[in-house]
C-alpha cells in the first residue's frame, strides 16, 4: 500500500462516495456553531422547509459578541442581545444542544469543544469560524467554513470541499526558557508569511511539537489559518490519550478502550509524500512580537523592525502602527494588555500569566483585560488561587468570551492605543477601530502588564 | 443569480493581504440577515471616525466605478465570516480579481455568486497599473471560456475554477440542492460507518 499522510487518512475515510465526476462530498463528524455565523443558516433551513439532519452532531455556544462583565444582566447592546437570543431560539426549534450565556459549560467554541470531550482524534470537525483549526491538536481534520456551508452541514451533515494539499512542518530541538508554543507558531508564520500556506493542510511534527502539552498544541494549530492554511493537525499520542483520559465524558464511554486502539493508525506513514516540507530549529526561536498588521509581520522581541519588501502594503501597515523600519520595540510603552481568546485563553495560559505577575504589580496606566476561555477555565482559575494572585497584583479576571480578540462586544481598545495581545490577529481595527495590536505570548503579555513597556519576559523570569 | 459574461469597468485596490476585518469590521456582524452589509463595506477605509468620507479611498473616487474589484494578493484572508462576501456583493461587485484568494473566502464567494478570478501575479500588476493610469478601463470576464481580457482587444488570460462550481454559477444552482439530491448516498455512508465502528 502507498504510504499515506495522517491528513489523507482522515480525509479519505470521510469522503462520501457519490456521483462520478461530481464534487468531493466530505462527511462531518462534529459541528460547532455560535451566535454570529449561524442565524442566516437557520433561516435558510426554514426557507427550504427542512430539518437539521443530525441535531446531536452539532453543539452551540454563545461566545463572539457577549460581554465579559455582568453576564447575569441582559446584554446591553440590542443587536448582540438579539443575536444571542436568536441562537437560543434556533437551537430550541431544531433540537440542538446549546451552552448559552451563564450555562456552566459556556465558553469560546474552540475551548469548550476539546475540554468537554466533543473533539476526538480522527474526526472531521467544522465551525463557522476560521480558528476551528484549533481542534487539529487532537489529530482531527478541522477547518473553518462560511455560513452557507454551516447550512449545508445542518441540512446534510456534509460539505462540498476540494481537497487541500499536504504540507509538513517539522520543528526540531527544544525551545529555550520563556519561549512558549505561541512564540513557536508566531515564528513559523513570520517565516512562511500570512498567505504562504494557502491551499495546504499542515501537519506539525518534530520533537518541539511532540513535547508540547495538549493546550500548547491547540495554540499552534489554532493559528494555522494565520498563514493561510486550511487547517493544521498533530498526530495523537500518549499526551493526547492522557488528556482525554481525564475527561469523564470520554474516559467513561464503554468503547473508550476500542477507540484508543483505533486511534493508533492516526499518524503519517513512513515515507508518506507531502507536497511541501519545511523544517525549523526550535533553539533559534525567541519570544516573538508582531510589529505590523498581519500575523506574518513578527520578529524576535529583541530585534529591530525589518526594512520590508518596499510595497505600499508594508508602509501602510507600519504607518498604522506608528512604527518605522529599523526601530527596536523593546522598551516601547504600551497602554493595554489582553490575555485570552481561543489561542491563549486556557488554564495553562492563565497559570503562565499569573506566575509572572505574582509578587509584582500592574504598571500604572496599563489597562488589562484578562478573559478566561470558558466557565470551566474560570472556575479552575478560582480553585487554583490564580484569581487571588491576579487580584493582589492589581488585575482582575473577567467572565469568559471572545472579548477583545475581535472586539464585537464592549471590550474595544481605543484608537491609537497599543495593546499587547495573546490573541491571533493584529489586523487594522481588529481590537477596536484604530487599535494597534502587538501579538505575543501570555508571558510577554504579563511582562508588558507589569512594566508598562514591551519587555522580554526572560528578563523577569530570571529572578 | 446566474453568472455568464460580465463586461465592466474596474475598481483597483492595490493592497496585499486585505483581510475580512477590513472588508467588514466585526462590529457590523450583529445582523441576523444577509442584506445591508454593503453600506459598511471597507467601513474604516471609506469613512473617518466621524463618519465623513475619506476622499483618498478608491470607493470614494468618482473616477473608479464598476462591478469588478481588482485587489492585491491573498485577498480575503483572516476570519471565515461570509458577511465579507455579502458586503462585497451587496455593494454591487460581481467579481473580484486577484493573484490568489484565501481559501475560505473563495468558497464563500462561490457559494454566493461572487466570482473570484485568479490571474498570474504579473498580469495582476499590469492590470492594476492599467486601471490606475486609465480609469474606466473595461474588462470582459467570460466564465464559460474561463477567461478575462481588457476591452476592446486585450490578450485574454485564462483562469482556473472548479468544474462543479462553474456549473453551479452558470446555472444559478447551490451546493445544498446538490447535497440534498444525494441524500441516499449520505445515508449509505453513515450506515457503513456505524457497522465499522
Amino acid at each position: 500500500m502507498t504510504p499515506k499522510t495522517l491528513f489523507d487518512k482522515i480525509w479519505n475515510s470521510h469522503v462520501v462516495p457519490s456521483i462520478e465526476g461530481g464534487p468531493e462530498v466530505l462527511y462531518i463528524d462534529q459541528h460547532y456553531i455560535h451566535e454570529v455565523t449561524s442565524p442566516q443558516a437557520f433561516d435558510g433551513l426554514r426557507a427550504r422547509g427542512i430539518p437539521v439532519l443530525h441535531p446531536n452532531k452539532t453543539l452551540a455556544t454563545a461566545d463572539h459578541n457577549i460581554p465579559t462583565t455582568d453576564q447575569h444582566l441582559p446584554i446591553r447592546e440590542v443587536l448582540s442581545r438579539n443575536q444571542v437570543n436568536k441562537l437560543a431560539e434556533n437551537c430550541r426549534e431544531f433540537g440542538i444542544e446549546h451552552f448559552g450565556l451563564n450555562h456552566p459549560k459556556n465558553g469560546i467554541v474552540h475551548v469548550i469543544g476539546p475540554e468537554l470531550g466533543y473533539t476526538l482524534p480522527g474526526m472531521t470537525i467544522v465551525c463557522g469560524d476560521s480558528h476551528t483549526s484549533t481542534h487539529g491538536a487532537f489529530g482531527t481534520v478541522a477547518f473553518g467554513i462560511g455560513t452557507s456551508e454551516v447550512e449545508m452541514v445542518l441540512a446534510t451533515q456534509c460539505v462540498l470541499q476540494s481537497k487541500p494539499k499536504n504540507m509538513r512542518i517539522r520543528v526540531n530541538g527544544r525551545p529555550g526558557h520563556g519561549v512558549t508554543s505561541k512564540d513557536l507558531i508566531l515564528y513559523i508564520i513570520s517565516r512562511i508569511s500570512s498567505g504562504g500556506a494557502t491551499g495546504y493542510f499542515v501537519e506539525y511534527a518534530g520533537t518541539a511539537i511532540t513535547s508540547l502539552t495538549m493546550e500548547e498544541r491547540m495554540t499552534v494549530c489554532n493559528m494555522s489559518i494565520e498563514m493561510g492554511a486550511r487547517g493544521g493537525l498533530i498526530a495523537p499520542d500518549h499526551t493526547t490519550y492522557e488528556y482525554l483520559n481525564k475527561i469523564p465524558a470520554v474516559a467513561d464511554r464503554h468503547e473508550f478502550k476500542s477507540m484508543l486502539l483505533r486511534w493508533r493508525v492516526l499518524k503519517s506513514d513512513e515515507g508518506a509524500a507531502f507536497d511541501r516540507e519545511l523544517e525549523f530549529d526550535a533553539s533559534n526561536i525567541k519570544p516573538m512580537i508582531t510589529f505590523g498588521t498581519n500575523p506574518g509581520m513578527g520578529m524576535g522581541i529583541d530585534e529591530t523592525i525589518p526594512e520590508g519588501d518596499n510595497t505600499s502594503s508594508f508602509f501602510k501597515s507600519l504607518d498604522y502602527m506608528g512604527f518605522k523600519p529599523g526601530m527596536k520595540l523593546l522598551g516601547h510603552p504600551i497602554d493595554f494588555v489582553f490575555a485570552g481568546s481561543c489561542t491563549n485563553g486556557r488554564i495553562e495560559d492563565l497559570r503562565a500569566f499569573a506566575g509572572l505577575v505574582r509578587g509584582r504589580q500592574k504598571a500604572k496606566g496599563v489597562t488589562a483585560l484578562i478573559v478566561p476561555g470558558s466557565k470551566r477555565v474560570e472556575q479552575q482559575a478560582i480553585y487554583e488561587g490564580l484569581v487571588k494572585i491576579l487580584n493582589s497584583a492589581g488585575f482582575e479576571l473577567r467572565q469568559p468570551g471572545c472579548s477583545s480578540c475581535l472586539a464585537m462586544n464592549e471590550d474595544k481598545i481605543p484608537a491609537g492605543k497599543y495593546v499587547v495581545s495573546t490573541s491571533n490577529r493584529n489586523f487594522e481595527g481588529r481590537q477596536g477601530p484604530g487599535a494597534r495590536t502587538l501579538l505575543a505570548s501570555p508571558l510577554t503579555a504579563a511582562a508588558a502588564a507589569v512594566t508598562g513597556r514591551i519587555t522580554d519576559p526572560r528578563d523577569l523570569l530570571k529572578d | 443569480m446566474k453568472f455568464d459574461i460580465l463586461e465592466s469597468a474596474c475598481v483597483p485596490l492595490p493592497l496585499e493581504n486585505v483581510d475580512t476585518d477590513q472588508i467588514i469590521p466585526a462590529r457590523f456582524l450583529s445582523a441576523t440577515s444577509r442584506t445591508g452589509f454593503g453600506e459598511n463595506l471597507f467601513r474604516d477605509w471609506r469613512f473617518d471616525k466621524a463618519g465623513n468620507k475619506n476622499e483618498a479611498f478608491v470607493l470614494n473616487d468618482p473616477a473608479f466605478k464598476g462591478q469588478v474589484l481588482v485587489a492585491g494578493k491573498n485577498f480575503g484572508c483572516g476570519s471565515s465570516r461570509e458577511h465579507a462576501v455579502w458586503a462585497i456583493s451587496d455593494y454591487g461587485f460581481k467579481a473580484v480579481v486577484s493573484s490568489f484568494f484565501a481559501d475560505i473566502f473563495r468558497n464563500n464567494a462561490l457559494n454566493n455568486g461572487l466570482l473570484p478570478v485568479i490571474v498570474p501575479e504579473d498580469y495582476l500588476k499590469y492590470l492594476l497599473e492599467l486601471i490606475n493610469t486609465e480609469p474606466g478601463t473595461m474588462v470582459r470576464i467570460d466564465l464559460g471560456k474561463q477567461s478575462l481580457s481588457v476591452l476592446p482587444d486585450g490578450e485574454p488570460v485564462s483562469f482556473e475554477i472548479n468544474k462543479f462550481k462553474k456549473e453551479c454559477l452558470m446555472k444559478g444552482l447551490d451546493d445544498i440542492d446538490y447535497l440534498l439530491s444525494i441524500k441516499e448516498m449520505i445515508t449509505a455512508y453513515e450506515f457503513r460507518n456505524t457497522l465499522k465502528r
